[in-house]
């Protein structure tokens, strides 16, 4: 079949709509870029749109690697990141398990109880007490316990397990092979994709925790990079970059758009390859409990 | 242990002897699958339900640690009332309704149109490159993308500003600007998420029989009437549980970004029963009092989202429970 004059104008409405689509998703960081290799007076006069920087200058990278919080911030994160994201998968694949056993007396009650806790919770004030009274305030742990599973990524994973054929599982269990082994040695080994999933998940929910930190961390040796980052980005005073950083308003700006470039770069880096795991992600959490 | 002679007597014809019996059978069947999820219950009951014990001192006078919950003085809805009769009630109550639906009526469609032309387009390498780019923004940190604003908001040099300047308007002052704080919240919201959020309507899109398209071409329907008759009913169940989900959140205004964004000059209109939570209770301990507030904001939350439910099931569709 031929397409229609009227497709064509569809078809190529269509193509533009989508190159504005691209356009707007990567032209904000395409102007802090160039912005943040820009000269500093520059900056302040500009009057364009920045397809192109003006000026050149790597002062301002130089500036935010060189500041002690940044780099700790960094070697924090990178903790909760990997801690956190270990202690969610372990937890999650326990729980995703054990209720994915069809023959488990007490199963629906179980995964009503936690199925529950998606729509409705204490709230801020008094999971924030409650932390507080388990002595988990200003440690490492008060980021990594609380969120050791999420209600929604373990669903994700049940329904996955629930695929696996079941005499597998049942002809390793006549082999006397236990839970545990069946777990890790079976299920989890083929269950490849899902895991790389809900590791890419986590590990983004951990990078970008901003409340936590807030909530519960006073002692700024813990603080992760989302909270030094917030202090450079929004502040309007330049005392956040620490002393030493006295370099006026000028290279101030500057100052910030290299901040946003070195903090995403890591995401950017990472991203070409966990792409391939997205639609995966998405094709299994599109199933129906 | 003989594993073996186990899954046969439990399948076997011999009745356990009473609930007793049944339940030691099914300890030593399953007794590690039991093992498991002691440390799973262990964290719901103490991180999720612990709080939701908490949720008692809503009703009372003051919060003290060291005495415990149960100890403290029970005023009854004191708490809720003086709110209710609060000077911040109505603009908070305002202000979380009003964000929240913008973010509904512009924010869920916008996905939904993204994923329904990415699925008309015809060349693959294409289709796939839109997606991987607009997926990008979902992976900068909230707040980098409110540093982002911050920065582009700046007087001199700011990109805002300079779009202003290029429709010859003055140059204004972003986020302490009122009027402005509405529109950056819902935009860049749908910058941050649409073309992640693009992705499960994709996965629907790609689960519609195509036997179904066929038919319909058959019958003479062309791309838009295929639109009509094909695909929008068959991502129907999706858009609707992703809408209950939705709505079941009406009252969850993205507290973090609302933070990050909100400034003094602004409360009039950024200022939502979140963050006037965490003011009032992390930050001037107020403790009973903003959990209060809390629990007010979780029951209507709680509230919308079973009705959705229930009105989604009446009209014989997709449905949570």
């Amino acid at each position: 079949m031929k397409p229609t004059v009227g497709e064509r104008i569809f078809d190529g409405l269509n193509t533009l709509l989508l190159l504005l689509v691209i356009f707007i998703s990567v032209y904000p960081m395409l102007y802090i870029f160039n912005s943040s290799v820009s000269d500093p007076d520059a900056l302040l006069r500009n009057r364009s749109f920045m397809f192109l920087p003006e000026g050149f200058q790597l002062e301002a990278y130089k500036q935010v690697l060189q500041n002690p919080k940044v780099y700790s911030g960094y070697i924090n994160t990178l903790f909760y990141v990997t801690v956190g994201t270990a202690v969610n998968l372990l937890m999650t694949s326990l729980a995703a398990y054990a209720l994915s056993r069809a023959d488990l007396y007490g199963r629906k009650f179980m995964m009503k109880l936690i199925t529950f806790t998606m729509f409705f919770g204490g709230g801020m004030i008094p999971t924030f007490l409650l932390v507080q009274n388990l002595g988990l305030v200003d440690s490492r742990m008060a980021l990594i316990l609380p969120a050791a599973i999420s209600t929604f990524y373990f669903i994700i994973m049940k329904t996955n397990f629930e695929s696996i054929p079941n005499e597998m599982i049942e002809s390793a269990r006549l082999d006397g092979a236990n839970d545990f082994t069946i777990l890790f040695r079976i299920v989890l080994p083929v269950s490849k994709a899902i895991l790389a999933v809900m590791t890419l998940y986590y590990a983004v929910d951990h990078w970008n925790e901003y409340m936590g930190p807030l909530l519960y961390l006073r002692d700024q040796g813990l603080y992760p990079i989302q909270i030094v980052l917030r202090d450079i980005l929004l502040s309007s005073s330049m005392e956040s970059m620490g002393p030493g950083a006295d370099t006026g308003y000028a290279i101030g700006e500057n100052i910030k758009y290299a901040t946003i470039i070195i903090s995403t770069l890591p995401i950017v880096m990472v991203y070409p390859f966990i792409q391939k795991y997205f639609v995966q992600g998405a094709l299994v959490g599109a199933v129906k409990q | 242990m003989d594993v073996r002679h186990e899954v046969i007597t439990a399948k076997g014809i011999a009745a356990p002897k009473g609930r007793f019996a049944f339940l030691k059978k099914e300890w030593i069947r399953n007794k590690y699958l039991y093992l498991m999820l002691v440390p799973v219950l262990a964290y719901y009951l103490i991180f999720h339900y612990g709080p939701m014990y908490g949720l008692l001192m809503a009703f009372q006078k003051s919060y003290s640690p060291v005495k415990g919950i149960l100890a403290g003085t029970w005023v009854g809805f004191d708490n809720f009332t003086s709110f209710f009769n609060s000077f911040y009630f109505w603009r908070l109550l305002r202000n979380t309704v009003i964000l929240s639906m913008l973010s509904i009526v512009f924010g869920f469609p916008a996905p939904i149109i993204l994923a329904l032309l990415l699925n008309e387009v015809r060349h693959k390498w294409f289709k796939s490159t839109v997606q991987t780019v607009s997926y990008l923004p979902h992976f900068i940190s909230v707040v980098v993308v409110v540093g982002m604003l911050n920065a582009f908001s700046a007087l001199d040099g700011g990109l805002f500003n300079i779009i202003r300047s290029f429709f010859s308007l003055q140059p204004i002052m972003f986020f302490t600007e009122a009027d402005m704080f509405r529109p950056m919240y819902v935009l860049s919201n749908i910058w941050q998420g649409a073309g992640w959020a693009s992705i499960i309507f994709l996965a629907a899109l790609a689960n519609i029989d195509s036997q179904l398209y066929e038919a319909a071409k058959m019958d003479g329907a062309g791309r838009w009437k295929q639109l009509l008759h094909v695909t929008i009913p068959g991502i129907m169940p999706t858009m609707i549980i992703m809408l209950i989900l939705r709505l079941g959140a009406v009252m969850n205004a993205d507290f973090q970004k609302i933070l990050l964004m909100q400034t003094a000059s602004t409360y009039e209109v950024s200022d939502v029963i979140s963050t006037f939570v965490y003011r009032s209770g992390v930050l001037e301990a107020n403790y009973t009092y903003s959990t209060a507030i809390g629990l007010f904001n979780g029951v209507i939350n709680f509230a919308f989202l079973v009705i959705a439910n229930a009105i989604s099931r009446k009209a014989n569709s997709s449905s949570l429970w």
